[in-house]
C-alpha cells in the first residue's frame, strides 16, 4: 500500500514541477514589475511602481497600445462574423467541396507565424497594405477567424435541425429565422469568440512584425524592446498585457462553461 | 440560394484573398529576381539554386529539424506523467482548475515569457542562485542549442499537456478496469493498454510540438542565441536586413513542404496500419 501511495506521490511532484516550470516565466513577470532593483534577482529590493511609471510615460509604448487595441478590436468584429458565416454553413449546408470550404477556413494556425508574415509582407506590399493598421488586422482576421467558427460550430451543434424548418413552416423568412432564432441561439458562442480572438489578436506579434511596419503593435514593441538592455519594463508591459488578454479569456471561458454547463444538463 | 451565398461568400472570398493568395504569392516570388534591390517579376530557378546549395541553409535545416524534433520527444516524455495524473489521479474540480490553468499561458506574451526565462537562466539569474549553495553550476543554458530547447518547452509544454490529457480522458475506463481485473500491472497497463487507445491524440499533441518548434522565432533568437540560426531566423534575417525576399520565399516554400510531409506522415502513423487488428 505504501508503495501505492509513494507513486501517487512521485506523479504529483512530477506534476507540480511541469506546471511549475510552465508558470515560473508567468508569475515572475508580474513580481518583478513591482521589484525595486533594476536587475530582476533574488533577494526582492522593495515594492515600486517606477516601471509602470516608466511605460506610461513612454510614447511609444502608447502608440503601441492604441494600435493593438484598434487592431483587436477590428479583428474580434470581422474574425467573428467571418467565423459564425463559415461555421453556420457547415451546419446547414451540403455542398461538393464542403470539405475543401471548412479546411480552408479552418488551416491558417497549422502554418507557422514566421510563414504567414512573410507572405503576407509580400502581397501586402504589393496591394499598398503592409505598413498599415489595416494590414496586421487582414493578417489577424485569416489566424483568428478558425477559433471563432470552432466556437460557434460547437454551439450549433446542439441546435435542432428541425428548428429552421419549424420557423419556416410559421412562415419566417430565412433572414427572420437567422435574426429571430439562430443567432440567438448562438450568442453566447458569439461573445465568448468576440472575446477570445481579440485575445488572439492582442498578443500576436510575428505577423505584426512583419507587416507593422512604423505602426508597432505592443507585442512588436516588446520584441524590439527585448533586443536591448535588461529592463523591468518589459515585466510590466507583460503584465498589464496579461490582465488585458486574461480578462478577455475568463469572459470567454464563463460564456463557454455556461453553455458546456447547460449542454450537459439537457443530456 | 441568395441567403445561403450571403453566408458562405464572405469566409471563402476572405480566406482565398489574404490567405491562399499571399501564400501562392510567395510561392511564386521564389521565382522571382531582384536586381539593384528591386524585385521584378521573373521564373528564374536562381533563388532555388541558390538557397538550396547553400552550406549555411543546409546545417540550418538539419539543425532545426532535430532541434523540433527533440523537443517533440521531450515534451511528449516530460508531459505524460503530468497528463496520466491529472487525467486518472486527482479530482473532477482539480482537474477542471488545472485545464483552466493550462489554457492561460495562450494568453500571456509569449516573448515575455522568453523574456523571463533568459533572466531566470543569466548568469546572475534564479537559477544559478539557487543552484550553487547546493554545489553546483554555474550552468549557462542561454546561447546555447539548449537554451532554444528550454524556450520551445516553454512554448509547446501546456499544449502538449492539454492534448495528452484529453487524449488520456477518451480512453474507457472500463478497458483499464478489465486490464487491472486480469492481474495486467500499473506499467504494462499503461504501455499495452492506455497508450495504443490514446495513440491518436499522443500522435496529434507531437506533431504540434514540432510544428510549433519548427516555426518558431523568439526562442531560438533570445535563448539560443541565434548561435546556430535556424530556418525562421533565416527568413527573418533574409527579409529584415538582406532584403532578399524571394531567398527567404524559397525557405519559407521548403518549411511548408517539410510541414506538409511531417503532418501527413504522423496522421499516417496515428490512423493507418494496425488496422489488420479490428
Amino acid at each position: 500500500m505504501s508503495a501505492n501511495l509513494l507513486r501517487r506521490a512521485a506523479l504529483i511532484a512530477w506534476t507540480a514541477l511541469v506546471f511549475a516550470f510552465i508558470f515560473a516565466p508567468i508569475v515572475s513577470t508580474v513580481v518583478f514589475s513591482f521589484n525595486a532593483d533594476r536587475f530582476p534577482s533574488l533577494p526582492w529590493a522593495g515594492f515600486s511602481l517606477r516601471w509602470y511609471e516608466a511605460i506610461f510615460a513612454d510614447a511609444s509604448i502608447q502608440r503601441g497600445l492604441t494600435n493593438s487595441l484598434i487592431v483587436a478590436g477590428a479583428t474580434s468584429v470581422l474574425a467573428t462574423f467571418l467565423g459564425f458565416a463559415a461555421a453556420y454553413v457547415d451546419y446547414r449546408y451540403r455542398f461538393v467541396g464542403k470539405i475543401a470550404y471548412t479546411a480552408l477556413v479552418a488551416l491558417p494556425p497549422t502554418v507557422p507565424v514566421v510563414i504567414l508574415g512573410v507572405a503576407m509582407l509580400t502581397f501586402e506590399g504589393r496591394v499598398g497594405l503592409s505598413g498599415t493598421l489595416t494590414g496586421v488586422t487582414v493578417g489577424h482576421v485569416v489566424l483568428a477567424a478558425p477559433f471563432a467558427m470552432a466556437l460557434v460550430r460547437m454551439r450549433l451543434a446542439d441546435l435542432d435541425p428541425d428548428i429552421e424548418g419549424a420557423s419556416a413552416n410559421l412562415g419566417a423568412t430565412p433572414w427572420r429565422t437567422m435574426t429571430g432564432v439562430v443567432i440567438p441561439f448562438c450568442l453566447p458562442a458569439i461573445l465568448a469568440s468576440l472575446f477570445l480572438t481579440a485575445a488572439v489578436s492582442f498578443d500576436e506579434f510575428m505577423i505584426a512584425w512583419f507587416v507593422s511596419g512604423v505602426n508597432e503593435t505592443l507585442p512588436v514593441r516588446v520584441l524590439a524592446m527585448l533586443q536591448g538592455q535588461v529592463s523591468p519594463r518589459i515585466n510590466a508591459i507583460g503584465a498589464i498585457v496579461f490582465i488585458v488578454s486574461m480578462t478577455l479569456v475568463v469572459l470567454a471561458q464563463i460564456l463557454i462553461g455556461r453553455l458546456l454547463g447547460r449542454r450537459s444538463k439537457e443530456a | 440560394m441568395r441567403f445561403a451565398a450571403v453566408w458562405g461568400l464572405p469566409p471563402l472570398l476572405w480566406q482565398l484573398a489574404f490567405f491562399v493568395t499571399p501564400l501562392g504569392f510567395l510561392v511564386a516570388m521564389t521565382f522571382w529576381s531582384v536586381k539593384n534591390f528591386r524585385l521584378i517579376p521573373d521564373a528564374t530557378l536562381a533563388n532555388w539554386r541558390f538557397i538550396l546549395n547553400a552550406g549555411f541553409f543546409r546545417s540550418a535545416y538539419v539543425y532545426t529539424f532535430w532541434l523540433a524534433a527533440l523537443t517533440a520527444l521531450i515534451a511528449s516524455l516530460v508531459a505524460f506523467p503530468a497528463a496520466y495524473t491529472l487525467a486518472y489521479r486527482l479530482k473532477p474540480a482539480t482537474r477542471r482548475f488545472l485545464i483552466f490553468m493550462l489554457v492561460v499561458p495562450f494568453f500571456t506574451s509569449y516573448p515575455v515569457r522568453i523574456y523571463s526565462t533568459q533572466i531566470f537562466f543569466s548568469p546572475e539569474g534564479i537559477i544559478n542562485a539557487l543552484i550553487a549553495p547546493l554545489g553546483f553550476g554555474p550552468v549557462s543554458v542561454l546561447n546555447t542549442p539548449t537554451g532554444t530547447v528550454v524556450g520551445y518547452l516553454v512554448l509547446t509544454l501546456p499544449l502538449v499537456v492539454l492534448l495528452q490529457t484529453f487524449a488520456l480522458m477518451n480512453v474507457p475506463k472500463t478497458l483499464i478496469e478489465a486490464a487491472h481485473n486480469l492481474g495486467c500491472g500499473r506499467l504494462r497497463t499503461i504501455l499495452t493498454v492506455i497508450v495504443p487507445s490514446a495513440r491518436v491524440g499522443l500522435i496529434v499533441a507531437a506533431t504540434f510540438t514540432f510544428v510549433l518548434a519548427f516555426g518558431d522565432y523568439v526562442a531560438p533568437l533570445y535563448l539560443g542565441g541565434s548561435k546556430p540560426p535556424t530556418l525562421s531566423i533565416l527568413i527573418a534575417d533574409q527579409v529584415k536586413s538582406g532584403n532578399h525576399w524571394p531567398r527567404a520565399s524559397v525557405v519559407a516554400a521548403i518549411m511548408i513542404l517539410t510541414l506538409i510531409v511531417v503532418m501527413t506522415g504522423m496522421l499516417g502513423l496515428a490512423y493507418g496500419r494496425r488496422g489488420g487488428r479490428r
